[in-house]
């Protein structure tokens, strides 16, 4: 059994990656804004209109919805809902889980519609799926060769009280 | 399971606070809240029912500062401690670098302490954690009510491994940043040894 388990570790190439995919789905789709989320509630990248949204919550909450959505699911003999959809009366939610990991969130209004962010996710989840794919090879690779200088390698115990003056 | 940035130069690591109903979880989030400058804290999310019992799970976002350069972010959650809730328990503990046992200090809530602990130990197993090796600390709550079990009794109980432990008043703020900075440290020091 595990005692800590392995992080999720994101490099500059691989973000860059997504936020360009990311940008694209935002432009092909006409939405809002579109969010990529590890399942653990971690926002890995946004992007759109989001200065007004409070982008730490929207992460935790969608997981927590995959994760509540994820239970019911089970209990009715089903592996996963793997689209969810929220109707607002101006803006709407539309979320999934892409390559079983992590979470697309594409909020859009009037200016689209369903069926088009549907199609767009769908072309944009291999896109996202297959950097996942890379990025999972490269931190395998970055571990076992030592990877790229641990940064809490060589934290003190002062350092770790400095962040609680 | 931390989050490691390189690009945006940010760790986000998850605490877990857990614990029998009633025994402060939120509390202890509410206190953080109420005393962190704004600029270090995100909102503080509740998902309560209309008696303020938690349903689902509280949620606070906080930005401690930096290390070696790093925005070191750490986000605490908080289970629902009624038993029926077990599902919703599991779920939360999905991805956890860290837990918080707030344990009730008042001795009619003794064995739904120790019931609490074993479901927390069920619960990480589950998932494929085992506690005796994952960063956890164990809060005293309630140290101010008068029918309290004494001290050595609840550390004979629930803590025989010796884990970090802390006497608190959560309302009233004793010991409550105490024990969210000792399991920082030991998250922090999981990192240091460099299992990511």
């Amino acid at each position: 059994m595990l005692g800590y388990q392995s992080s999720l570790v994101m490099y500059d190439e691989e973000y860059q990656r997504i936020v360009e995919i990311a940008d694209k789905l935002l432009r092909e789709s006409n939405a809002k804004a579109v969010f990529l989320v590890d399942r653990n509630g971690q926002l890995i990248a946004a992007t759109g209109e989001t200065e007004h949204l409070d982008t730490t919550s929207l992460a935790s909450l969608t997981a927590g919805n995959i994760a509540a959505t994820g239970g019911l699911a089970k209990l009715i003999g089903e592996k996963e809902f793997s689209i969810l959809f929220h109707e607002g009366e101006k803006d709407n939610i539309h979320i999934s889980i892409v390559g079983g990991r992590v979470i697309l969130v594409v909020i859009f209004d009037q200016r689209s519609s369903l069926g088009l962010v549907r199609l767009r996710v769908k072309k944009g989840s291999e896109d996202f799926d297959r950097t996942m794919e890379e990025l999972d090879r490269k931190s395998a690779e970055e571990a076992g060769s030592g990877g790229p200088q641990n940064p809490f390698a060589e934290i003190t115990d002062d350092d770790i009280d400095n962040l609680f003056r | 399971m931390a989050f490691i940035n390189y690009a945006a130069r940010e760790i986000n690591c998850k605490i877990v606070y857990y614990g029998p109903g009633l025994c402060g979880k939120t509390t202890n989030l509410q206190t953080i809240y109420q005393r962190t400058s704004p600029d270090a804290r995100g909102k503080m999310i509740s998902l309560a029912t209309e008696t303020e019992r938690t349903l689902f799970f509280d949620f606070l976002p906080l930005a401690l500062g930096d290390i070696r350069g790093f925005k070191t972010r750490f986000h605490l959650y908080t289970v629902p401690g009624q038993v029926f809730y077990d599902a919703s328990r599991k779920l939360i503990l999905k991805g956890v670098d860290g837990v918080v046992f707030v344990a009730d200090s008042q001795e009619e809530r003794l064995d739904a302490n120790i019931e609490s602990l074993e479901n927390l130990k069920d619960n990480l197993e589950e998932q494929g954690y085992d506690l005796e090796k994952i960063p956890f600390v164990i809060q005293y709550n309630k140290r101010d009510l008068p029918n309290q079990s004494p001290l050595e009794e609840l550390q004979e109980l629930l803590n025989p491994d010796q884990v970090p432990e802390f006497e608190a008043c959560a309302l009233t703020g004793e010991g409550v940043f105490e024990t969210l900075k000792a399991v920082a440290k030991q998250i922090l020091i999981e990192l240091k040894k460099g299992r990511r």
